[in-house]
């Protein structure tokens, strides 16, 4: 039966998008996007500036208000006047900010201590005891008492990862996570994701380095003017791009008309 | 003729500093209370309660204290409060200094980097909790050096409650110069006075200020 199928490709989409429309004053910067991410998928979004991608990724926890469309989550609809469903999604959502937003009054260690504590109620020393681990996942241990402002922009950034980790979270969204850094704490940075790709995280990534989406991602899409304009596996978007918008954002020649 | 040595005028001025010190302290306490509760409707959403505030710190932001001393004296008279200057000046000084403080700590709120709020939200936390444990302790930090101004402004402002009868500094200072005939020597002695009590002040809070500064 089409039903069954459709609810079982339902099941299968860990976040679902379906004709998501998003407008600041008259401009339209969201043009009914459909969206469906499996569970482990690595997906990465790319597109000029203004295309909507990070508006797009914004609306998945929340912080951005979408006008018309649907959001789920691992099968949790996004309902922005209900507080408790917001913060029921938001656990199951971890983000990475481009400035990665490290509370400055708060140690590395505080920092991620924080939300398993006030949200998931954790005692204070099993927090301590993940916000440790996670430090040493993304390559920090010992640096548990350090201010944000005492660590490298790349380090930070690996806090603010573990940050977003410490909820256990379904999946992750990367803001252009490294478009605020020197090129050389780039790679730091991108080790950390590969990583948590390779665990099988779930992963939506909006970002300029091309050459890490073709690394890590399972799929990579194109936004344009505030569209889905092309999306596919990494070596069809990179290598043979079908429309002429992608062509020109790769930098490639136009296609020759034989 | 002239009774009073400078001892007598100096021992009686000094009497008369801690009402000075007690209005002062009691309507920034008060203040900082009040405040602190305004500031958080004015951050709630939706923003009616808000808007409130918002128009209350504009009133007191925009009328002379001396005639905000009046009001509060003649028109709780006139609701059938029985007033003491004590009370007036207490309520006037209080409301006053709350909307500064409201005004000035808001301003602080906004100049907190929106990354913050966002950072916070999108770790699940709640208003209350993004308040608590990430907004307001930058705020204080951020806002050491703004209200130990307004303190000062409020210790030298609380000379005017001498104009509905409250014997502070000031007041016992004009009733003083009134029987010495000696204004310039008595004023002079009740500037000192105001002085000494606010510039320590301003000093402590520069020092605060270096320590609490936040690097981002």
């Amino acid at each position: 039966m089409p039903g069954n199928d459709i609810s079982s490709d339902r099941n299968a989409c860990l976040v679902e998008i379906r004709g998501l429309r998003k407008c600041f004053g008259d401009n339209e910067v969201l043009k009914g996007i459909d969206l469906c991410v499996q569970r482990s998928e690595v997906v990465s979004i790319i597109g000029r500036s203004g295309s909507g991608k990070s508006t797009l990724l914004r609306c998945i926890n929340g912080l951005e208000r979408f006008d018309e469309g649907s959001l789920a989550v691992g099968g949790h609809a996004l309902k922005h006047g209900d507080a408790h469903a917001m913060r029921e999604l938001r656990q199951n959502v971890g983000m990475v900010f481009q400035q990665f937003n490290l509370f400055p009054t708060m140690s590395a260690g505080q920092n991620i201590m924080l939300a398993p504590r006030l949200v998931r109620k954790l005692p204070a020393a099993d927090a301590r005891k993940l916000a440790e681990s996670l430090l040493e996942r993304v390559g920090l241990a010992g640096r548990f008492d350090s201010a944000p402002h005492q660590l490298s922009g790349g380090q930070q950034q690996r806090v603010a990862i573990a940050r977003a980790l410490a909820m256990n979270p379904e999946v992750v969204l990367c803001d252009e996570m490294t478009s605020a850094l020197d090129p050389e704490l780039v790679g730091e940075v991108l080790q950390v994701i590969e990583k948590l790709a390779r665990e099988g995280s779930t992963l939506i990534i909006v970002t300029h380095e091309m050459g890490f989406a073709r690394k890590v991602s399972d799929r990579v899409i194109f936004m344009h003017q505030g569209r889905v304009h092309e999306e596919g596996r990494p070596e069809q978007i990179f290598d043979c791009p079908r429309t002429p918008e992608l062509r020109n954002f790769l930098s490639l020649p136009p296609e020759q008309q034989a | 003729m002239n009774a009073f040595s400078n001892w007598d005028i100096i021992r009686n001025l000094l009497l008369a500093v801690p009402w000075t010190l007690a209005l002062s302290a009691i309507a920034f306490i008060g203040g900082s209370v009040l405040a602190v509760t305004m500031l958080v409707l004015r951050l709630w959403k939706p923003a009616t309660l808000g808007r409130a505030v918002h128009w209350y710190v504009q009133l007191f932001q925009g009328t002379p204290l001396l005639m905000q001393l009046f009001l509060t004296y003649f028109g709780l008279a006139l609701f059938g409060v029985d007033t003491t200057p004590l009370a007036a000046a207490t309520v006037c000084l209080i409301l006053y200094a709350c909307a500064y403080l409201t005004e000035t700590w808001h301003g602080c709120v906004i100049s907190i980097p929106p990354g913050q709020w966002e950072a916070s939200a999108s770790l699940a936390l709640n208003l209350r909790e993004q308040l608590v444990h990430v907004i307001f302790p930058q705020t204080f930090r951020m806002a050491v050096p703004p209200t130990v101004g307004l303190l000062v402004q409020i210790i030298k402002n609380s000379s005017l409650a001498s104009v509905v009868g409250f014997v502070e500094l000031t007041r016992a200072g004009q009733m003083i110069a009134n029987v010495t005939y000696a204004p310039f020597l008595v004023y002079g002695l009740v500037s000192l006075i105001y002085f000494a009590i606010c510039f320590p002040c301003s000093l402590l809070g520069r020092r605060l200020e270096r320590r609490t500064r936040i690097q981002y």
